[in-house]
């Protein structure tokens, strides 16, 4: 039971990391209504920015916040700008420039700061939470940090105009023009807050996995996963499943005889896929009906 | 009268396909202007061009302002709230949340509240369901909310897509003489498409015939009830 | 006749003419390509033989993609993991049963056609954006399926299986690698000939309806489960012999190979090549095969980056892929 018990509070350590990633695909799920495949990629690369930032010696809070900015800034841009032409073109052309923004974000970051893995440092220390052995403080402080973000993002999107606006113009564009909301920017400003969300994932996570250019994509397989197993809709699911995903991962690990170790991620995201069976939605998504 | 928008010479486009073919309308200041007309004959295009939905050339003239290069958004901030076809409900947005969205672009302040409460008052049922899910009211609750989403806007002129399509007749009358009573109490000007035309027209101060996206007769009210062809083919008797 | 009623004849005729015209040109350029392929081999080095030939393979498993995605309307993120299977049925066939090669094309067929078919049973629940995922899953699973210690005996695990150059039969004056490239245009044409009728069939519209209105298409009797599950059935075919003929070719099959890049390379080029245009295959399959050479060309450093340039490139000049342009250019000179 004890081990059972330390799986269980290993796997919400990486799952923290999920729930995270998870948190800014969902947030860009409810401005586009598409899963953005270079949202992982986009997160590094603002990870990078912020260990550049270090190493120019600013201190690290100041070079927190200041990645943050220029990460709203940049995904409002990427959309203004490369997605504008695109505008009324169908969803796969949409998936395919997302594929497009993956491979230029990733060989950028490689060209301007190689390969070799670099640490990133982390506000909250090295050692386990409190001296306890249970968790290291920098995986609950990053659980903390998704939290804090959460209940932000949650306050925005309830109790503010803004946040309205935007839900309203990805629900239906259309009547969203109709009572005088400018889609398109509230588009881009989904996709600032998504790049921005990104990036804390990524600083938060930059210490345990350690900062290279490859180092999103399994953890944003990972984030899909808890996304759509949270339901899409909802970012508190998105930051359960996430937290679900990394047990999952690591229970399967240990307890499925045989392929259990090697096939840890198809394992994983099998279990996902088959709760969707069950409920599409995901746990706590709202399920939209479909009249003909 | 004073005409409140002034359409001349108005073509509107589905892709290359040309669906009125120079529309000239008046709506008077205040009073309800009725466009009616058989299905596909171009009605719902009309209101969809004037909102810029929809490709289109000519002249639309509102409050000493042309229309016709602005985007819908902008439109609508003008003071212009249309109540679209098929409703236009945030299906996933409470009943609330669809009102607060009618007065996004208006300044947060006692008169917005004011406002809310008196859509409440013409449509107590919205009241009832306010923190429901809009999607799952009924087709006359949606067509309400709908339309309390235009009032909060506090328009100018109001643009109403076949309020009567797909409700039940008690639920047409009912949403009618609601629309009877915002008429006298509120200076808003409408512009009411219409395929239910006996209704539109006991409504309408006056009254536009649209044929395949030309104007066949046009005339007050009352005219256009008495006309012979009209009775026999819009009216029934 | 009244003057609208010449006018409307006058217009009939117009279209009908414009119709024959469009016909005979489409025809024409069918020809035409098809001597193109033809002739190429005789005047290309062996290496440009190989990448020509891999380009046919790649236009076969786009045009797979395209029979459950362009008609069918079900995502797939996933399609490398049936490349893979009907690449490693062609290896296992070839070196543990020692049969030669034209075997393991039904043999990849037949295995991947119910890969597919029972891959797409549970997927009938999921729909847009879980059913991208789930077909994700698939792709990411694959290679590490692969290197499985359970299945080490047939799979060689990581290392791979290794296998040798067919010659050319009956001692034609062909190369090896001009015997496969017309080995694998053979297949290729059947193979579109197939997916041709496929489309212009009762099920091919059956299959259209249920991608644009699943609800109107169950209640016109249509049984969507069946359908559905035999679109990924024989999509997997079609990717699965396309995997074979990949083997061959290459000489050798790993895991690390039909990773997810696979997938998403074959997503790119059925998009690029015109989602629902079976023609556009051919088009997807040049761009997997030789853009992201001429991106290398550009910058060694920053390959990655030109690529995703050039691609988003293409999608502004052709939001809708080769076959959109195509159809918007025929649009056009109809209007004249």
């Amino acid at each position: 039971m004890e081990i059972f018990l330390q799986q269980v509070l290993s796997g919400i350590a990486t799952g923290g990391i999920y729930a995270c990633m998870a948190l800014a695909i969902v947030m860009i799920y409810q401005a586009i209504h598409t899963l953005n495949f270079a949202q992982g990629e986009m997160a590094m690369f603002s990870t990078f920015i912020a260990w550049e930032l270090l190493q120019w010696g600013i201190p690290y809070w100041a070079a927190f916040f200041l990645t943050i900015a220029l990460s709203l800034v940049g995904g409002f841009l990427v959309e203004r700008i490369i997605f504008k032409p695109i505008e009324n073109a169908p969803l796969l052309s949409h998936i395919v420039v997302f594929i497009a923004l993956f491979a230029i974000f990733n060989s950028l970051a490689g060209f301007i700061w190689d390969f070799s893995i670099k640490p990133f440092p982390s506000p909250f220390g090295t050692s386990t939470l409190f001296g306890s052995g249970l968790i290291g403080a920098h995986q609950a402080g990053m659980i903390v940090v998704t939290l804090a973000v959460l209940l932000l993002l949650f306050i925005f999107f309830r109790y503010t105009r803004v946040g309205l606006a935007m839900r309203a113009a990805a629900a239906n564009p259309e009547s969203a023009r109709l009572v005088g909301i400018r889609v398109s920017m509230m588009t881009g400003l989904g996709w600032g807050m998504a790049a921005a969300i990104g990036a804390i994932a990524g600083m938060m996570i930059a210490p345990i996995v350690f900062l290279e250019p490859n180092m999103m994509l399994t953890i944003l397989l990972y984030g899909f996963a808890g996304a759509v197993l949270g339901g899409l809709t909802s970012p508190g699911g998105a930051v359960v499943g996430g937290l679900l995903v990394g047990v999952v991962e690591n229970l399967a690990g240990i307890y499925i005889p045989v392929v259990g170790a090697e096939l840890k991620l198809p394992i994983a995201l099998f279990l996902i896929i088959a709760v969707l069976v069950f409920k599409p939605s995901g746990l706590f998504g709202q399920t939209v009906v479909q009249r003909v | 009268m004073s005409s409140i928008l002034s359409v001349r010479n108005l073509e509107a486009f589905y892709g290359a396909f040309k669906v009125l073919h120079g529309l000239d309308f008046d709506i008077e200041e205040g009073g309800v202007t009725t466009l009616l007309g058989a299905n596909g004959a171009g009605k719902t295009t009309t209101l969809r061009a004037i909102c810029g939905m929809t490709h289109r050339k000519g002249t639309i003239e509102f409050g000493g302002r042309s229309l016709v290069s602005m985007k819908t958004e902008d439109i609508a901030r003008l003071g212009i709230a249309h109540v679209p076809e098929g409703r236009g409900t945030f299906a996933t947005l409470t009943v609330e949340e669809n009102l607060q969205l009618g007065a996004m672009t208006r300044k947060r302040d006692a008169a917005l509240d004011s406002d809310l409460e008196e859509v409440y008052r013409y449509f107590p049922r919205l009241r009832e369901r306010a923190s429901q899910q809009a999607g799952t009211l009924s087709g006359g609750e949606q067509q309400m909310l709908a339309i309390g989403r235009a009032l909060m806007l506090r328009p100018k002129l109001m643009l109403l897509d076949e309020p009567s399509f797909g409700l039940a007749p008690l639920v047409v009358e009912e949403l009618f003489s609601i629309l009877a009573d915002i008429k006298t109490n509120m200076n808003v000007s409408m512009l009411l498409v219409e395929q239910n035309a006996s209704l539109a027209l006991e409504l309408a101060d006056s009254a536009y015939l649209i044929e395949t996206g030309t104007i066949a007769l046009s005339g007050a009210a009352e005219e256009i009830r008495n006309n012979e062809s009209v009775r026999s083919v819009y009216l029934g008797y | 006749m009244s003057l609208s009623e010449r006018e409307a004849t006058s217009l009939e005729a117009r279209e009908a003419g414009t119709a024959v015209r469009a016909t005979s040109a489409s025809a024409l350029a069918q020809v035409g390509v098809l001597a193109v392929l033809v002739v190429l081999p005789f005047v290309l080095s062996g290496f440009q033989v190989f990448q020509l030939n891999m380009m046919l393979i790649y236009a076969i498993a786009i045009l797979g993609l395209n029979l459950l995605t362009g008609i069918n309307g079900q995502f797939s993120l996933g399609h490398g993991a049936f490349y893979a299977a009907g690449a490693y049925v062609a290896a296992i066939i070839m070196d543990h049963f020692g049969l030669g090669y034209a075997w393991t094309i039904p043999a990849a067929g037949l295995v991947c056609f119910v890969i597919g078919f029972l891959f797409g049973l549970p997927a009938l629940r999921l729909e847009g954006i879980y059913l991208a995922l789930a077909t994700f899953a698939l792709a990411v699973a694959t290679p590490q399926f692969l290197k499985l210690s359970l299945l080490e005996e047939w799979t060689n695990g990581v290392q791979g299986i290794v296998i040798l150059k067919p010659d050319a039969p009956f001692g034609l004056p062909l190369t090896p690698d001009q015997w496969l490239y017309f080995f694998t245009l053979a297949i290729g044409l059947l193979l579109y000939w197939m997916a041709r009728n496929i489309v212009a069939s009762r099920s091919g519209r059956a299959l259209m309806a249920i991608r644009d209105n699943p609800i109107a298409a169950r209640s016109m009797g249509i049984n969507i489960a069946l359908y559905k599950a035999l679109a990924f059935g024989v999509s997997a075919l079609f990717t699965g012999i396309a995997g074979a003929l990949g083997a061959i070719v290459v000489q050798f099959v790993a895991p690390d190979s039909f990773g997810f890049v696979l997938s998403v390379a074959l997503l790119v080029g059925l998009v690029v090549g015109g989602v629902g245009w079976l023609p556009g295959a051919l088009v997807g399959g040049a761009f997997v095969v030789f853009v992201p050479n001429i991106a290398e060309e550009f910058s060694k450093g920053l390959s990655g980056a030109m690529y995703g340039v050039i691609l988003i490139l293409l999608i502004y000049l052709m939001p809708t892929g080769a076959g959109g342009l195509i159809r918007t250019i025929a649009d056009r000179m109809k209007r004249h």
